[in-house]
This record gives C-alpha cells, structure tokens and sequence, in this order.
C-alpha cells in the first residue's frame, strides 16, 4: 500500500546554520518540484521551505527507498554534504507523518506556538505542487484536512488570540482601553524600532493624527514625514498632551520626560478622557507614579513583557486542546486512507448495489397480487445475480492492471464515482 | 393565580446559568442561550403580570410580592434592551442573577389582597409606577456596569490581566454604556417623580407632603442629577463615574425598599406582606 512520508527538518532539529543551506528560495521551487517528480521511488511530492522549516512531503510504495532518494535530492540541489544535516533530519510515516502535518499547519510546531503565518507558506508550497502536478489525489486530500484542522484550531482554541510581541501587546492594551483605536492621537517620543512599529500598527488601525518630538528636531522632521505626521519641538510637548491619546516613549533621557504633576495638569484640561503613556525607554522615559492618577494607564517595557509572558503560557495551554483536535484529524484521515484501498472499497460497492436491487425488488414485488414464494424467490435471485454482473468488470478493474501510482487515484473516483464516502460518517466532505 | 411568576423564574434561573457558563467559558453558545432564556422569561413575565391586572382590574403593583415581581421585569426588559444597543455581553452574568434573586424574593411574599386605601386604577400610576421602576432598573444596570469598570480598571493598572482583563469590553465601552444607563435612568426617573407629583395633586389634593419616599426620590433625583452635571462640566468620567452610580443605585434600593420597611409614609402600603 502507498505510504506517506516527510522528511525535514525544523528549528528544534537544526541550528539556523544548517537550515539557511538548506533553504529553497521562491525561484528554487519549480524546479526543486520538477526534480522530485523524476524521483522513480516517488509518487507525489510536496516541498515546505520557511526560515524555520524545510520538509518534504511526499508518498512512496517503499518508504525507505523513497527517503533516501529525497535526501539525496536534497543534498544534490543544495550542493552540501549528505553527513552534515543528516543528524538533524527527522522521517516520519504513516500517521506520524500526517500528525506532523497537521501541527505544522495549526502552528503547534511554530518556534512561536500560534503564529499565523506558518498556514499561508504551507498555502503557498500546496498551490506550488498542484500547479507542477507534483501533488495527486493523497496528498491533496492530506492538505485539505491540514487547512481544515489549522481553522478548527484557530476557531476552537485561543492559540492565536493573544499578542506575544511588544508592540502588539500594547496595542491590544489601547484597545483594552479605547475599544477602538480608529482617529486616536498618537505621540511618538524619542525613536527606536519597537516604538515606530507600534506607531505603524496604530496607523494600520486608522489611529488618528501623529505628533513625532525628538530632542533633535531634524529626527523628528524625518520621523514625522515617515508616519505623514507632525514633528514637534521637545518643549513644546506638554501642550500637545491635551490633544493626544496614545503616548509611546523612547529617549535615551536618563531622567523622567514627563511627569505626574504636568499630567495631572494635562488631565484636568481634557476633562478626564483617558492617556495611555507606553514607555519602552530605559531608563524609563515616564514617571510610574502616572498610573495611579485615574484615567491615565502606565505601561513600561517590563510590564509588556510581563502581559506577552503570560500570553505565551496562555497559548502553550491553548496547544493540549489543539494537539485533540489534531489527533481526531489522524484518525479521520486514517479511516479514509484505509477505506481507500481495493478490498473495501469492492466491499463497500458491492452492499450499496445489493441493498439498491433488494429494495426494488421488494418494491416491485409490494405492487403484485397473488405472487407465490417461489416466485419471490426468483425474483429476489435474479437482482442478486445482476449485481454481481454489474460488479464483475469494475472489481477486475480496481483489482487488475492499474500501475500502483494510480492506484490511490482510480479508488478515489470509484468512490467519488458511487457516492460510497458519504455515509460513513467521516465528515471529509464537509470542508 | 398562585405564584404564576414561578413559570417566569425558571426561565431567568436558566438564563442566569448560561450567563454564568458564558462568563467562564466564553463561548457563545452560552450567551446566546442566556439570552434567549431571559426573552422567554421577560415575555412570559409580561403576559403574567397582564394576566394579574386584567383579572384584579388594577395596576399589580399593590403588595410587596407584585412590586417585587414588577421590578424584576422592569430590570430584565431594560437590560434586554441596553443589550441591543451596547451589548456588554457579560452584564448578563450580573443582571440576570439580580433579575432571578428580586423574583424568587418576590415568590416568598404571599400574594394577599388587601383592601387599599389608594385607587390602583389610575392611568396616571400606570405611568408613574412603570417609569420609576425603569429609571430605577436602568441605575440597577449602570451599578453593575461601574463594578465591571472598576474591576477592569484595576486589572488594567494593576497589570494582572486575568479573568476579567480577557472578558470584560474596553474601559470606553464600560463607561459609554454606563453613561447611557445613567442618562436614561434620569429621563424616567424624572418622569416618574412629575407624574407623582401629578398623582398626588389628584389624589390627595397636594404636591408635596413630605412623605419619606418623596424626599428619598428626590435625594436620588439630585444625586443623578449632580452625577450628570459633573459629568459633563468636570468630566467626571470612567471611575469616579463608576463609583458614583455604584452608592447612587445604594440610595436607589434604599429608596426602593429601605424606606417602605424602615421609614412610614403613603407608599408603605405597596410593600406590605
């Protein structure tokens, strides 16, 4: 029977020393899709290649065989020695290999657990193989269910529902705050990475105008400019306090920039409507004594540390509900490989067209009079030979003559064909 | 008629245990259980307490188990209607309770008819009776709100952010619907104590006479009122707010409740047992 097989390796295998070698660019793809098809051991393939991954997944009639021609490719496309990222590999069969699938598509093999991208890149690798035809009908149907399990997960658990990056985590607290941050001011003092990319996520959410201070007014020209903002001189911060919502601080002042008295000034001339001071600087830019006022909230780079801390442990827990969800996966995915092999599948046909000629002939056999048993007898013989005439050529077929590559395929469409799939409860349909 | 609300209290029980199960779980399923159990509950509760006027041919409102029962539907009608617009989903986990604990307080009053001094028939009470217990059903729902607030702000200052930072809306959001809570709130109860006062012109020949409830009603009345007018001048927002419209709905229950047991005067009759 056809075997499922991956071969990779990930970030928990292998240093990123190895892995950059490894990598298969976008323009590698097609080609690196065409040399796994002229693999003779090799029916269907399937190649995943993100900065913490590189797999191949594929299906084989001798999974040994199949696994040493996909390492030799590997080495040979790569130009590396064999020796060097063989103790990082990892082969999977079987279930295994469909259970790691799985995880890698609902993020639970991700270097951080949850993170959505992982999903569009195995997206991507799936629309490369079906358009070189690498992929066929197991493998197609092996990525269905991964998308399908990857949005059960993301639906069903809170895997993905909390940020675990800084500037996330403090834009997920403004909203914790504001509700929306859509026309919310936003001040920006000082500069430094996580401070401008909190200041592009709050521009992606349609935050209102941005201010830009820096000591060095030039910066914040440039600054301002970047963000189509409004660069302001540091003196005249405190004025400017009054109109906006968000301050996110970043100097390299090592004394507090603004301070609880001028706030508690601030927040009197704006009738109490809420601040939220986000201090990344250290030493900090933002007297913490603010966040007793009310209406003012203080963050600082350890407090969002903390929150993203908890989010991570929030989502490691998350990840027991999702390896459940997954492992339901395997055994569906099973019950249909297993169905997909000849005997059952004449099996199942054979009761679908005994059961149809039964009925009618029942039926008919309702509608006349005075009919003797013997009669029924023979008429009930005469639907049972039918059908096993009927069976006689197509169970030849599936048993016969079809190459092995072909196999999974003609199964498929004989099930497909009759409609045997949809009463055995497996649900794949559903997707 | 024997305890008729029972039929209602069931469905507010339900409806409180899926609120209850929505602010553990928070899965909608629950909430939308809960919901639709206290619709069931409120139009089940409407057609009982019409069942009571039609058959006595007054306003129920007469003894302390039908003005229980009154403000338990007061309650769970303006909650379902502050739902709509504001929808604070886990408000239920607090309302529908309150809702169930005011109708099953109600059940252990006997349902006694006795002979009132005062006409129940009046148009006028009508409208008096069912706007003070909307403007006081609203300031029930602003209450919860100001605790939910609080306990949001502190999960927000305190940076634990544990059970309630995860389900509990934005502070904005708390506050906004508070706000709307209290202004309608004010709109009936100001209704409510005119069209007393109306009632008391017609009744007993003058306006004001000093009965506690009046002067409790109208203590309540300028709470709100300087509660609104801070509001707006000073903008005594998010936790003074939330504080505030916490000890008003205090003074609201005593007015309600603690006035007609420990104080006399001419609404004592409505709350007897």
């Amino acid at each position: 029977m056809t075997a499922i097989g991956l071969l990779g390796l990930n970030h928990k295998t292998a240093p990123v020393a190895i892995r950059e070698c490894l990598a298969f660019s976008a323009d590698d793809g097609p080609e690196a899709l065409k040399t796994l098809k002229t693999l003779p051991a090799i029916n269907e393939a399937l190649l995943l290649s993100t900065c913490n991954r590189v797999e191949v997944l594929f299906t084989t009639e001798d999974p040994d065989q199949g696994a040493s021609q996909i390492e030799a490719f590997i080495a040979r496309f790569k130009h590396q020695d064999p020796a060097v990222f063989r103790p990082a590999l990892y082969r999977l069969f079987g279930d295994d290999a469909v259970r790691h699938v799985f995880r890698v598509g609902a993020s639970l093999d991700s270097m951080m657990v949850g993170e959505p991208q992982i999903l569009g890149q195995i997206k991507e690798a799936f629309r490369q193989a079906t358009g070189h035809k690498t992929s066929g009908v197991i493998l197609n149907r092996l990525m269905h269910r991964a998308f399908f399990v990857a949005k059960r997960v993301r639906s069903e658990t809170g895997i993905g529902d909390h940020a675990v990056s800084i500037s996330f985590a403090a834009i997920e607290l403004g909203r914790k705050i504001f509700g929306t941050l859509e026309g919310k001011a936003v001040l920006l003092i000082g500069a430094g990475e996580m401070a401008e990319l909190a200041v592009e996520h709050l521009i992606r959410l349609r935050a209102g105008q941005i201010f830009v201070a820096n000591r060095t007014f030039e910066r914040a020209v440039a600054l301002a400019r970047r963000f189509n903002g409004q660069a302001l001189h540091f003196e005249e911060l405190i004025d400017h306090l009054k109109a906006v919502d968000i301050i996110i601080s970043s100097t390299g002042a090592p004394d507090f920039v603004l301070r609880r008295d001028q706030i508690k000034d601030v927040l009197k001339q704006r009738k109490n409507r809420p601040l939220f001071f986000i201090d990344i600087a250290v030493p900090r830019d933002i007297d913490p004594a603010i966040n007793r006022l009310d209406n003012a909230y203080v963050y600082d780079i350890d407090d969002l540390k903390g929150v993203i801390e908890e989010n991570i442990a929030d989502r490691h827990k998350e990840a027991v509900k999702a390896e459940r969800i997954v492992d339901e996966a395997v055994v569906h995915f099973r019950n249909w490989r297993q169905s997909l092999d000849v005997v059952p599948t004449i099996v199942a046909l054979q009761k679908k067209l005994t059961d149809m000629a039964e009925a009618e002939v029942k039926k008919t056999l309702s509608g006349l009079n005075h009919v003797n048993p013997e009669d029924a007898e023979a008429l009930h013989r005469m639907g049972r030979a039918l059908v096993k005439k009927f069976l006689h050529d197509p169970a030849m077929f599936l048993k016969g003559q079809i190459s092995h590559g072909d196999k999974a395929f003609h199964l498929d469409l004989a099930r497909r064909m009759f409609n045997l799939d949809t009463d055995t409860g497996n649900g794949d349909r559903s997707e | 008629m024997d305890n008729l609300i029972l039929i209602p209290g069931v469905f507010y029980l339900a409806s409180t245990a899926g609120y209850i199960g929505y602010l553990f779980r928070n899965r909608s399923g629950f909430h939308r259980a809960g919901h639709l159990l206290l619709w069931t509950g409120f139009v089940l509760h409407s057609l009982v307490l019409a069942a009571i006027a039609v058959k006595t041919a007054r306003v129920p409102a007469a003894n302390l188990h039908e003005t229980l029962s009154v403000a338990g539907w007061a309650l769970a009608g303006v909650f379902l209607f502050f739902q709509r617009r504001f929808d604070v989903k886990v408000l239920g986990a607090y309302a529908a309770p309150l809702v169930t604990v005011v109708v099953i307080a109600a059940l252990h009053f006997p349902q006694s008819q006795v002979p009132l001094k005062t006409a129940m028939t009046s148009l006028w009470l009508l409208v008096h009776i069912a706007t003070v217990f909307i403007g006081d059903a609203a300031f029930a729902l602003a209450a919860g709100l100001g605790l939910l607030y609080l306990a949001q702000e502190r999960a927000i200052k305190g940076k634990r952010h544990g059970f309630f930072f995860k389900r509990l809306p934005s502070l904005e959001q708390l506050d906004n619907a508070g706000y709307g809570c209290i202004v309608t709130g004010f709109a009936f109860l100001t209704f409510g104590l005119i069209t007393g006062f109306v009632y008391a012109q017609w009744i007993w020949g003058r306006f004001w006479s000093w009965d506690p409830k009046e002067v409790w009603s109208s203590i309540t009345w300028l709470l709100y009122a300087a509660l609104l007018h801070q509001r707006l001048a000073m903008g005594w927002r998010g936790r003074r707010s939330a504080m505030m419209a916490m000890i008003g709905f205090a003074v609201v229950l005593f007015t309600f409740l603690g006035v007609n047991i420990l104080l006399k005067g001419h609404h004592g009759e409505f709350t007897r047992w």
